[in-house]
């Protein structure tokens, strides 16, 4: 099937050039990386992990996100989404080869990095969440290759792809549970330190995956044949709006919980990202930037009016993808550190060569994702088309 | 002959089993196979020993000067870099300027509030105010960091001490985030240029792994007392904790100490006489 991949138009050429581009840029910055180690980022004693963790977190979530039209379609029979469905596997694995480039940056010793499995460690939660991560990459791929050539050969999948299916599910539940669990079982850490910090990972994830997969339909439909739908996209809509507002109201219970009981130890980190700490405040704008795009963004799938105008959608999609991108990527990690555990306060920001990095990672991954939707969509135009 | 080239092998054998010692868990996983390496677990002759170490830090004996020589001697005795050192510019040309909020430090001086950010009283007695409180690792009993290591790369040892192995480490950073101390620095670059005088006895880090006090493990092994402690005049104290006639032990009992965030249920082993 890769020899789709080869035949494009001029368009398709330009952006994988493009593509090629930012990933060789990511990949001369992170030579120097490799070279003189991670002082070349904004990490520090005291925040220890920056930005690839909490792109690497993100993205978990948006892996786990394609469970959201696996589930209607394998367990409710929903037919509306059986052209969707390949582009939800597809992104996931895109998703996940983001988040292993994204842990392999952040090593400090990336050339060790098979010592996770020479020395498994059963009591440390990072040594699960290379097994579930790598388990549901590996589902993914292969359920979302075999289904795709069954559909070319028009013929019905192999019968053994169904129980991998299913299996999937729970996998992609426990991606961002166990990835969750990295943070919550810190007993140092008062931010992370909740019970509902997985359950809030996943409604980010239901929302941030599935408002990222509407956008996707978007830009297949405006370049390809092929046509994803637009019931399915209002019903991908309903989804993200029920988890952003499920989001949303995990994040009261959390500012709730700490503000009013008011234990410093947990309250000084909401304190520092809604309204800033001791003066320190560089994640203040960021923070109510973020909850004014989920917000707005919630109302806007709210009401029918808005959610079923179709030039609206993709911008509502993009608020809320963004938004959950500023709470988990900029101050789940951030505020979790900030600040540390003898209260002194030490921002973050990345420095360039790490936005370049990441930049460089997000490329490889979009470089994947097209090659894998090309196939996708090309196969399903010869075959309805 | 034959005879001669046996014992030869023997002894060559044996030095190759207590290099194994020096790393537990390779020593672990071996003894479970072989059985042999138990010639391993006999420690040195004079070496210090305990069921669980401990660490006493008597803070009326504490002043600046002490808290400064404290520093400077475990600092230089394990090789750590000093951000603030000019760098040799014929040993090592085009040296990037230094960030210092990514430093390296084992033991360290903290006012107060942030050694015990969980005990602020708000009219706390103004002696303790402005006395210097030393803070390093805590060598706690139930270590978040030794559960938090994906590699074993730190580890506890059977007499309480966490080390680690600086060639195992991936640099993760996973046991920064688990520390509730802030105890554990992580090397962002190459400490070496910023070694002032680099001393045999103890190696020097690569960048990319983690570090963090080892209660001076190595000397220790050899029947001497840390570093800390020699330079304390007689402000710190280490022994066994679980032996009730120990030093350790007495001072507990004769004094009011404190430890830090102990609700959290780690359970330091380096307790404050206040």
């Amino acid at each position: 099937m890769l020899e789709i991949a080869i035949k494009g138009s001029k368009n398709y050429w330009l952006w994988i050039v493009f593509l090629l581009a930012v990933i060789g840029a990511g990949g001369i910055v992170y030579i120097d990386q490799f070279t003189n180690g991670l002082m070349i980022t904004g990490m520090s004693r005291d925040v220890s992990w920056g930005f690839y963790i909490a792109n690497f977190t993100f993205l978990v979530g948006v892996a786990a996100g394609g469970v959201m039209v696996v589930i209607p379609f394998y367990l409710h029979d929903y037919e509306k989404f059986h052209r969707i469905t390949i582009l939800g596997e597809f992104l996931a694995v895109a998703a996940l080869v983001m988040c292993s480039l994204f842990i392999i940056v952040d090593l400090g010793q990336p050339t060790r990095m098979l010592n996770v499995m020479l020395y498994p460690s059963p009591k440390s939660i990072l040594f699960y969440d290379m097994l579930v991560l790598q388990g549901y990459l590996i589902l993914n791929i292969v359920i979302g290759w075999k289904i795709l050539e069954a559909e070319r050969n028009q013929v019905e999948p192999p019968f053994w792809t169904k129980p991998l299916i299913y299996l999937s599910i729970p996998f992609a539940i426990g991606i961002h549970t166990v990835t969750a669990y990295l943070y919550c079982g810190l007993p140092g850490r008062g931010f992370w330190l909740t019970a509902i910090l997985a359950p809030r990972f996943l409604a980010s994830a239901f929302a941030a995956g599935p408002a990222f997969l509407i956008i996707l339909c978007y830009i297949i439909k405006k370049f390809t044949k092929f046509d994803p739908g637009w019931d399915a996209m209002q019903t991908l809509s309903k989804i993200v709006c029920y988890a952003i507002i499920a989001n949303l109201f995990f994040f009261l219970c959390e500012v709730f919980v700490v503000m009013y009981s008011n234990i410093p130890g947990h309250a000084a980190h909401i304190q520092y990202l809604l309204f800033g700490y001791h003066g320190y405040n560089a994640l203040v704008p960021w923070m109510w930037t973020s909850l004014t795009l989920m917000g707005t963004g919630a109302i806007f799938l709210l009401i029918p009016q808005l959610r079923n105008n179709k030039t609206l959608l993709p911008v509502t999609c993009a608020m809320i993808v963004f938004g959950a991108w500023i709470d988990k990527g900029l101050g789940m990690i951030s505020g979790g550190f900030v600040p540390s555990p003898l209260h002194h306060v030490t921002e973050y920001a990345p420095t360039g060569p790490e936005i370049i990095i990441t930049l460089g990672v997000y490329g490889t991954g979009f470089l994947v994702l097209t090659i894998l939707y090309k196939l996708a969509t090309q196969v399903k135009e010869e075959v309805h088309g | 002959m034959m005879k001669k080239s046996k014992r030869s092998f023997l002894k060559v054998a044996g030095i190759a089993a207590i290099g194994l010692g020096a790393f537990p868990a390779i020593h672990f996983a071996s003894s479970d196979s072989h059985g042999t390496a138990h010639t391993v677990k006999s420690p040195n002759e004079g070496a210090l020993l305990a069921h669980r170490w401990g660490m006493v830090i008597d803070t009326n004996k504490i002043t600046d000067e002490v808290v400064e020589n404290i520093v400077e001697a475990c600092h230089k005795a394990h090789n750590v870099p000093d951000f603030n050192h000019e760098v040799d510019e014929e040993k090592y040309p085009k040296t990037r300027p230094v960030n210092h909020k990514q430093e390296v430090k084992w033991i360290w001086e903290e006012g107060f509030h942030y050694a015990f950010p969980d005990k602020e009283d708000e009219f706390l007695a103004e002696r303790f105010h402005d006395l210097p409180f030393l803070v390093t690792c805590n060598h706690c009993k139930n270590a978040p960091c030794v559960k938090a290591c994906p590699t074993q790369a730190t580890f506890k040892r059977e007499d309480g001490i966490v080390l680690m192995d600086f060639h195992r480490c991936i640099g993760c950073r996973f046991c920064m985030a688990a520390c509730p101390y802030g105890s554990r620095s992580f090397n962002f670059r190459d400490p070496r240029p910023f070694i002032d005088e680099t001393v045999s006895t103890f190696p020097t880090r690569s960048k990319g792994v983690v570090e963090k006090c080892n209660l001076c493990a190595e000397r220790l092994a050899k029947g001497e007392q840390p570093h800390c402690v020699e330079a304390s005049e007689g402000a710190i104290v280490v022994g066994d904790l679980e032996d009730p006639e120990s030093e350790v032990r007495v001072l507990l009992n004769e004094h009011y100490t404190i430890r830090r965030k102990q609700s959290l249920g780690t359970e330091p082993s380096v307790y404050y006489i206040m």
